[in-house]
Formats: structure tokens, sequence, C-alpha cells
């Protein structure tokens, strides 16, 4: 009994300790070919893609092996580049998502910039060729590309074709009133059991609302200012919408499925009849749904004068490490142009749902007639498409995925009828300021 | 007197307890002391630069109404699932004595569960659970109850709890098999001869009895339910709906990993170790002081 006692003491204090010393073992290259290690978070089909990525990339350029390892979800991944880092043995390419944009871009000495790297591999490189609201998220303000945009997504909303046409709903909602008025004709006629869900509320409801309206979410330009930066998010525009969902709770129109992917399952098992969420989700939701679905832009307020201007993109981009050998950067920058090809970018665009980082890719798609014969596929990228203004470039925070997980929590005192729409914003408002001044204290300012 | 004759040298001993000495401080020692130093810095996500800041980062934890709050529902989760696992464990046990035909094959299944790793457990059971596709969680709307474990904390409790106890059922079940098995037969022979009913042997007979099998249960349980329930809430809640089920285990992860907080976490860190010394002394002076194997 006595060492069972010990040998859980060991487990948990090794527990502990893991997160100071995680040590990533990672197999040494003995191969004539130069090894570019690529973790990624892209599981199931995307992951296959993923794969299918590197093969091509591989069978073309024989002194160059990409290696794509999955590394678990996007928090995961970070972590694990993270330990690796601090072990000395980090991937050459690391997938980080967008929330992560902020803390990389503040790791000087981490990350080896893009634009060097593409400068490395190939002088005649062009930055221009990438869709400006894609790109513009992960350039810094001098205008120099930092990380590698590769899969790129957008909130939309999903409907169901089939419970619209029993409910008698004859046209697409393109306002928060209208689409109330439609929930309520699906939930009087039982078109479906649930009316509404959404999905990474945060990025969504707030974040993406807040650029639709062209209304601040954080100071100093959303955060691409600098790092004393204050969320501002507890304003009109968003409490009336968070009071407005709220309500949908209450009445029953409003089904919470989960902070992240999870909500996508209500709605392509029939459950839910609209539901609004990334456009990575497209690919997913065709497989699996059986019924006739389509893809709209998100609905908006038409109070707010101009609206709706753009949406702010979600997802992650390539980020290159530092202290690697010339000779992979070489292979990096290469394997990225490769990534940059029109017909390689039009069909991950077509097959994912994620949208094109290339103007060409979305011509090369455009030209082939896809959007016509998958009506919606263009929905996201006519959102991102739209009349940028300073508030709707982004929302680039450090510390961003503890803040999305404080407005989480207080998104649910809401559902939960815990709190009121604008105590629960105004908490997550100071509770996300304090993780903006730890991160300006840990990365002292000057540095981004 | 204290002998201390058997070995003349020093070196032979010494090698005798050295693995033992390798792995303690390669798995507790070094650790440990990592735990500390690093809870006394704040550091920025790559550890690139760090700053001393002393005890700042324990400071921080006390002035945080979640950490207060994250002790609370550990401890209540805690308790639910020691006293849960060893309630239901117990009885299956005092059944299972009970058993003469097939009694093995009982046995054997109630062991099973004891071999799921607590990840997959908690996979399990979320699946089951799910509010938009899980089985069990359909059949609880078709009796007529709301769930939706996403938004309302007290399921969300409810079900970590019972992934977590269901888990433990087997590994409590064997102790109290084996302490049942080792009563002697004649005690409850002579009791049920001057008269006494089953309930009334359990409880004067029986239960006593096994009380050095029950309060080592008890701790074990309770170190598991502080400390190896992490992958369960991780597959399950992830420490949701609005930290409800925020254990400190769950907490360490949460600043540390996704919060990139090292420091903080570190501390946390450093608090959960003194907790389970604390817990193991005490432990350790009860076993020799009160219960006679």
């Amino acid at each position: 009994m006595i060492s069972g006692l010990k040998q859980r003491l060991a487990r948990i204090s090794a527990l502990a300790a893991v997160s100071l010393c995680g040590v990533l073992a990672m197999p040494a290259s003995a191969h004539a070919q130069t090894e570019i290690q690529w973790w990624h978070a892209m599981a199931g089909a995307l992951g296959e893609r993923v794969n299918d990525l590197a093969a091509k990339f591989n069978a073309e350029n024989k002194e160059y092996k990409v290696v794509p390892v999955f590394k678990g979800n996007y928090d995961e991944t970070l972590a694990a580049g993270r330990a690796a880092f601090r072990a000395h043995e980090p991937p050459a390419i690391l997938q980080v998502f967008e929330v992560g944009t902020a803390t990389m871009m503040a790791s000087k000495g981490v990350i080896k910039p893009v634009y060097e790297v593409m400068a490395m591999a190939d002088k005649k490189w062009d930055p221009s060729i990438y869709v400006p609201a894609v790109a513009g998220y992960y350039t810094d303000p001098k205008g120099r590309m930092l990380s590698m945009p590769f899969n790129s997504s957008t909130p939309v909303m999903y409907y169901n074709k089939d419970a619209f046409k029993k409910a008698g709903i004859t046209e697409v909602p393109k306002t928060w009133p209208d689409l109330q008025t439609a929930l309520l004709k699906i939930q009087s006629s039982q078109a479906t059991p649930c009316a509404f869900t959404t999905g990474w509320q945060s990025w969504v409801q707030l974040e993406t609302m807040s650029a639709w309206h062209n209304e601040v979410f954080a100071s100093q330009s959303n955060g691409f200012g600098g790092l004393n930066v204050n969320l501002e998010f507890n304003k009109e525009l968003e409490i009336r919408h968070i009071s407005r969902l709220s309500s949908w709770v209450k009445s029953g129109l409003f089904t919470y499925a989960g902070r992240k992917d999870e909500p996508a399952a209500k709605f392509f098992t029939g459950e839910c009849a609209v539901l609004t969420t990334s456009s990575g989700n497209y690919g997913n939701i065709k497989k699996n749904a059986k019924f006739d679905f389509g893809v709209a832009p998100l609905p908006y307020y038409d109070e707010y004068k101009g609206a709706p201007y753009n949406t702010i993109i979600g997802g992650a981009s390539l980020w290159v490490m530092n202290g690697k050998t010339p000779a992979v950067y070489k292979g990096v920058g290469k394997f990225f142009e490769f990534l940059s090809r029109p017909e390689i970018q039009a069909e991950w665009h077509q097959a994912t749902g994620y949208v094109p980082i290339t103007k060409a890719a979305y011509e090369l798609t455009l030209k082939s007639g896809f959007y016509e014969k998958n009506p919606g596929a263009d929905v996201a990228i006519k959102e991102l498409s739209g009349k940028v203004q300073a508030n709707s470039r982004g929302v680039r925070l450090g510390n961003f995925v503890e803040i999305r997980t404080i407005i989480d929590e207080e998104l649910e005192n809401v559902w939960s009828n815990k709190k009121s729409p604008k105590q629960a914003l105004d908490d997550a408002a100071r509770r996300g300021d304090e993780q903006l001044r730890k991160f300006e204290a840990a990365n002292k300012a000057g540095k981004i | 007197m204290e002998k201390r004759v058997i070995f003349k040298n020093w070196w032979l001993p010494l090698l005798l307890v050295a693995p033992q000495l390798a792995v303690t401080l390669v798995f507790f020692v070094w650790p440990a002391s990592q735990a500390l130093y690093g809870s006394l810095f704040v550091e920025d996500a790559f550890g690139t630069s760090s700053e001393f800041v002393g005890v700042q980062n324990f400071l921080g934890l006390f002035n945080d109404g979640y950490y207060a709050h994250s002790f609370g529902i550990t401890v209540l989760f805690s308790v639910a699932v020691a006293g849960l696992g060893l309630g239901v464990s117990l009885l299956l046990a005092v059944f299972a004595d009970r058993v003469i035909r097939g009694a093995r094959l009982y046995q054997t299944l109630l062991i099973w569960p004891y071999a799921v790793a607590p990840a997959i457990a908690g996979v399990l059971w979320m699946f089951m659970f799910d509010p938009s596709v899980g089985v069990a969680a359909w059949a609880l709307k078709r009796m007529g109850v709301n769930w939706n474990h996403l938004l309302n904390g007290h399921q969300a409790m409810a079900l970590v709890v019972f992934a977590a106890a269901w888990k433990q059922v087997s590994y409590n079940f064997i102790f109290f098999l084996a302490g049942l098995t080792a009563i002697p037969k004649s005690l409850i022979e002579a009791a049920a001869i001057d008269g006494a009913g089953p309930a009334r042997r359990f409880f004067d007979i029986v239960f006593p009895l096994l009380t050095p099998t029950t309060f080592f249960l008890l701790v074990v349980n309770i170190i598991y339910a502080f400390f190896d329930t992490f992958g369960v809430i991780d597959a399950v809640t992830q420490g949701g709906p609005a930290k409800a089920t925020e254990v400190l285990v769950f907490k360490i992860f949460q600043d540390g990993f996704k919060g990139q907080d090292y420091g903080g976490a570190a501390a946390q860190s450093v608090i959960l170790m003194l907790i389970v010394v604390a817990l193991t002394v005490a432990q350790f002076r009860y076993v020799e002081k009160k219960v006679n194997y």
C-alpha cells in the first residue's frame, strides 16, 4: 500500500512539474534530405488534406522532406511548440491559431519572420498576391508579413432549407430582428426541435459583431497598435446583441451547445435549424447533413450606419521557428511558395470551406464555376472583402486564449441566467484587462 | 537500542537503495524543485525572458477569487467522488461476497472498469451524455429531464463525479472484497445464532472490522479525486460551464498551458504539493496510531 502511494506521489509531482519541463523527444534526421517538421492541429478529414499537401510537395522536391505531425487541437499544438522551444527542439513550422498571433509576434528571437524566410528562398516573392483581409492580420505595422496564412475562415450563417420550407419562411433573414421572426416561425411550426445555436460565441457574437458594425472591440485599434490595450466590448451594440440572444435562450429559441465546434453537430443532425459558426465547418456539414442547407452572411443590425462592414478572420497561420539551418529555411520558403500556388490554394479552399489566401486562387475557383455548383461557398470570401474600416481589421490581443476562455465563462453565466448581459460583459472586460496587463508586463512595451 | 550490524561497509546499502534514490530524485525532487524555482518568476510564453518576483505569484493566487472558488469545487468534487465510489463499491462487495453461484464472474466483471484510462472513461461518459448526440442524454430528454451539462453547472458536476467515481469503484471493490473475505466466518455465524439480522450483522461486526480498509481507501480515493481526475475533467467539461468544474489540477493546466502563466501555475503546483504532503502525513500518523493490521 505504501509503495502504491509513493508511485502516486511520483506521478503527482511529475504532473505538478510538467508545466515547467515539457520535454519532447524528436527523432534526429539522418537523411541526406533536409527534413522539415510541420506541427499542426488539423484533425480528421483536414489532417488527411494536410498529409496530401506534404506528400505532393515531397514528390516534387526530392531534396526536402516535409513531415506533418498532428499535435492535438490548437491550444495543445501551441503548448507543444512552446515546450519544444524551451527544450531547444522546435519544429521548423508551427501552426498557430489566430488568437495566438499577438503572442507569436511579441516573441522576438523565437520566430523567423516569413518575409525573411522568403527572401532566403526566392528574391522574387511578391507579398501582394495574398488577399489583404487575410494577410493584413499577420502583417506587422511596417507592412511586413510575419507568418504565412494557411487556413483562414470567417463566421457565416448556415440554415436548414427543408426546415425553412416547412415553417413557411421564403426569404433568408438579413438582420437579427428578421432572424428572430424566422426563428419564431420555426418554433411555432415545430419544424425542428431547436431553432438556433452558435459555435465560437466570443469570435462570432462579439468580435465579429463589433467589426461587422465598425464598433470598437478593444482600444489601440483592436490591439494592432500596441500592448497597452483595454477591452471595450461592453458597449451598447454588444449589450444589446447579447441581451437579444439571452432572451432567445429564455424563450427556447437558442440552445447553447458548447464553446467551439460542438454546436455544428446540432445543426447537421437536423436538431437546430440555424447555426452561426466558422465557414471552415462547410465540409463537415456537407458530409453529414441529410437535408438541403444554405449558407448566408451573418445577420446584422441595420440601425448602424454603413453596416454591414466586413467580418474578421479566424483559423490559423504557419509560423517559422528560429534557430534552424539556412537549408531548412530554403525548404520552408519553397514549401510556402508551393502552398501559395493558385491551383493548390483553390483545391484547398474548395475542399475545406476555408477562404482562398491568394486572389489568383479565388479567380481560378470563380472561373471553374465552383460557386455556381456550390451556392454559398463564396459567402465567406465576400464577407471578408467588405469595406475594411478602423475597427474591422480584426482583433489581435495578448493572452487572447485566456481572454476567450473568460468571455466564454461570462457568456455561459448569461445563458444560465446567473448574470445580466451588462454585468457579464463588464466582468469579462475587467477580467480580460487583467490578462492584458499581465501580457504587457511579461512582454515589455515596444517589442511588438 | 537500535541494531546496525548487518552491513560492514556503506557502499553495498548505498548501491541497493541507489535505484530508488535515483527515481525519487529524477521524478520527485528535481521536478518539485523546478516548480518551486519557477513559482518565483514571471516569464513570457517561450521562456526567453524571466523576471524574479519573489512571492508575488503566491500573493496573486490568494487575491484571486477564482482560486478560492476552485478550492471549494475541489473539496466538493473530492468528497462526492470518494463518498460515491466507496458507498457503491462497499455495497457491491457485500453482495458479491454473499453470492455463491458465479461469484468469480461478477467479481471479474466488476474489476474491469479499473483497466480503463481516466481520459478514455471521460470520453465514454462524454459521448453518452453529449446533449446533441448522446444516448443517455436522449433517454433523459424523453423522461422529461432537460439535460445540457454544457450550460448547467450542477449537471456538469454530477456528470464528472459519476465518471470519476465509476472508474474508482472497481479499485475499491477489490479491497473491500479482500477485507470481507478476511473476516472470520465464525463471528458472523455466532451473531446469526444470537438472532442478529443481516443489517445488524453488517453494522455491528462487518463494518467495524473493515475500518482499516475503509480508511485506507478513503485517503486513496481523496488523493485520486484531487489529482488523478484531470483526464476525466478535460475530456468531459474542460472545467466549464463558467468554472463550475474547475478543480485545482485543471486550473493549473488552464493557467499554465492555455493562459501561458507559468509562474502562477508553478505556484499552484507548489501549494498542491503541500496538500499532498499534508494528506500523506495525516494518513501515516493515523495508520501507525489507530489501525492495527
